[in-house]
């Protein structure tokens, strides 16, 4: 019975149909695309080289994205230079972002990922999603979702370690 | 049994076809401002869910099972 090639072909529809469905989320070890090659609405900061990054997704109808906002502000405060938080907001209507930040203001860097371009290509499983990078741009450490004190605690320790 | 080409090529086209009819929309997690909408929560209107839980009783002599997983923001 040559029913070979007709098994490729069936194998090969099947490869084809979980290459088309699944998508690669950063994770862990990976390095964040370059955040000035996507059309992010708002100032990016100058140099990241050398520096602990953290990238948070977020957006205006999240819930646990509010509770993160005064402790990631925090933590911009309390390490200054040495930290770089960049908000990387997902909403499809900037009004929504605007809004959410006169009720939450914070002091370190949001920009618009209007396009979805960029929290495409990173795919976070959850809202809100950071990415604590090293000095090289190296993802070091991800939090999916906010947990309150232990997301914040885990951060502090985090960065101390990046510090070390 | 030797199938002919064109019936192989037609297993091929049906099975690729088959595949992406299968595909079910998964809303990304960036996508969920709609569902996190006020409006698509069950518990919006307590006073109605009341007054039709109470319809569903009286006449269906059934009450509860009302509302389904899969809204709101998916958030943590």
């Amino acid at each position: 019975m040559n029913t070979s090639l007709l098994k490729k072909s069936v194998l090969a529809a099947l490869l084809a149909g979980t290459f088309f469905t699944a998508h690669a989320a950063l994770k862990v070890g990976d390095t964040l695309p370059d955040l000035a090659s996507f059309k992010l609405e708002g100032k990016l900061p100058d140099n990241l080289k050398g520096k602990i990054v953290i990238v948070d997704f977020w957006a205006s109808w999240c819930l646990p994205c509010a509770e993160s906002f005064p402790v990631l502000d925090e933590l911009q405060k309390k390490y200054g230079d040495k930290l770089v938080i960049i908000g990387v907001n997902v909403d499809e209507k900037a009004p929504n972002m605007d809004k959410f930040l006169k009720k939450h203001p914070v002091s370190f860097t949001v920009v618009r990922d209007g396009e979805r371009k960029l929290v495409a290509a990173v795919s976070p499983e959850t809202m809100p999603t950071s990415f604590i990078l090293d000095g090289t741009g190296k993802v070091r450490f991800l939090h999916g979702g906010f947990h309150g004190e232990t997301t914040r605690k885990e951060y502090l320790s985090e960065i101390e370690t990046l510090l070390k | 049994m030797i199938l002919p080409m064109k019936t192989k090529y037609f297993f091929l086209l049906a099975s690729v076809v088959l595949l992406g009819a299968t595909g079910c929309a998964n809303v990304k997690p960036w996508e969920r401002e709609h569902l996190a909408d006020y409006t698509m929560r069950p518990d919006r209107d307590p006073l109605g869910i009341a007054q039709k839980e109470h319809i569903w009783f009286s006449r269906e002599e059934a009450s509860g099972g009302s509302g389904v997983g899969g809204g709101g923001c998916g958030c943590n």
